[in-house]
């Protein structure tokens, strides 16, 4: 089953990395990365029952830079809302020259 | 690697998957970020069922618990802070068609609830025998991951916690409103 689970989990990175490319929502957008994070997740899991337990515990340590990611970045999108009554990647453009 | 798994292993396998990959689809092609979210839970749940399956008991209860349960409904929440969701797609009563499926559905999980109480203990519930896990039924599904986590990557679990602190006070930090002039709070 291991080759089935890695499969799949190029199969939700590949959904992810589209969802990023072509949605213009900030939010959707982080949850796209999520989405992405669950695919490697899967790959960890996958091949830790062929190495050992300790792509269980990577993706626990996954799971908390997830979590960090989205408090911080879910702030960020608050403080971006303030400033323009917006998250459509359209209007954020403050880098753009 | 035993490469003969049983046909309901397969069968149930293949369909998680397939699950995850429809909820996935759907995630990405709705226009409402609140109908996006739910369908992202259920591809987080179709992967805790994986993980479970791949005896990974352990990933797959935080996986329900940390993401479907935690960091969802944090993007659930920002999503209605700043009134994003599309109130014309939201109607929550449903036709004839989904009350009727969500009631069979729900019949079905009450019958599987009241065949896992009398029966006793499967074989197949039993915690996971992989021998890369090192004979961990006597341990348990949690124990082989506490083992590692607490010995090998003592240092790399401490430090989440510092990346935690550090997010919460940067989640704080970012999230509060500036008041420029003192004392003058919008």
């Amino acid at each position: 089953m291991i080759p089935e689970a890695l499969a799949l989990s190029a199969v939700l990175f590949t959904i992810g990395t589209i969802g990023v490319l072509t949605r213009r929502n900030a939010i959707v957008i982080f949850m796209c990365v999520e989405l992405m994070l669950n695919a490697v997740n899967l790959t960890f899991v996958a091949l830790s029952r062929m190495y050992g337990v300790t792509g269980q515990v990577f993706v626990v340590f996954v799971m908390t830079v997830a979590a960090a990611e989205a408090a911080v970045g879910l702030a960020i999108i608050i403080a971006i809302f303030r400033h323009g009554q917006s998250v459509n990647l359209k209007n954020i453009n403050l880098l753009k020259g | 690697m035993p490469t003969n798994l049983p046909l309901f292993y397969q069968v149930h396998f293949y369909l998680f998957g397939l699950l995850a990959i429809a909820s996935a689809l759907a995630f990405v092609t709705r226009k409402s970020p609140v109908a996006a979210a739910l369908w992202l839970v259920s591809v987080m749940f179709n992967l805790a069922a994986l993980y479970v399956m791949m005896d990974a008991h352990f990933i797959g209860a935080i996986q329900v618990l940390v993401y479907a349960g935690a960091i969802m409904v944090v993007f659930l929440f920002v999503v209605m802070l700043l009134n994003l969701g599309h109130p014309d797609e939201l109607s929550d009563i449903r036709g004839k068609w989904g009350r009727l499926a969500a009631g069979l559905i729900g019949i079905a999980l009450l019958a599987q609830i009241g065949v896992l109480l009398r029966t006793r203990f499967l074989p197949s519930l039993q915690p996971p025998t992989n021998p890369v896990f090192g004979g961990a039924p006597d341990r348990g599904a949690v124990g082989t991951v506490a083992q590692s986590l607490f010995t090998e990557h003592l240092l790399a679990f401490e430090l989440t916690s510092i990346l935690l602190l550090a997010a919460i006070v940067g989640a704080v930090a970012l999230g509060k409103r500036k008041t420029i002039t003192a004392g003058t709070a919008q």
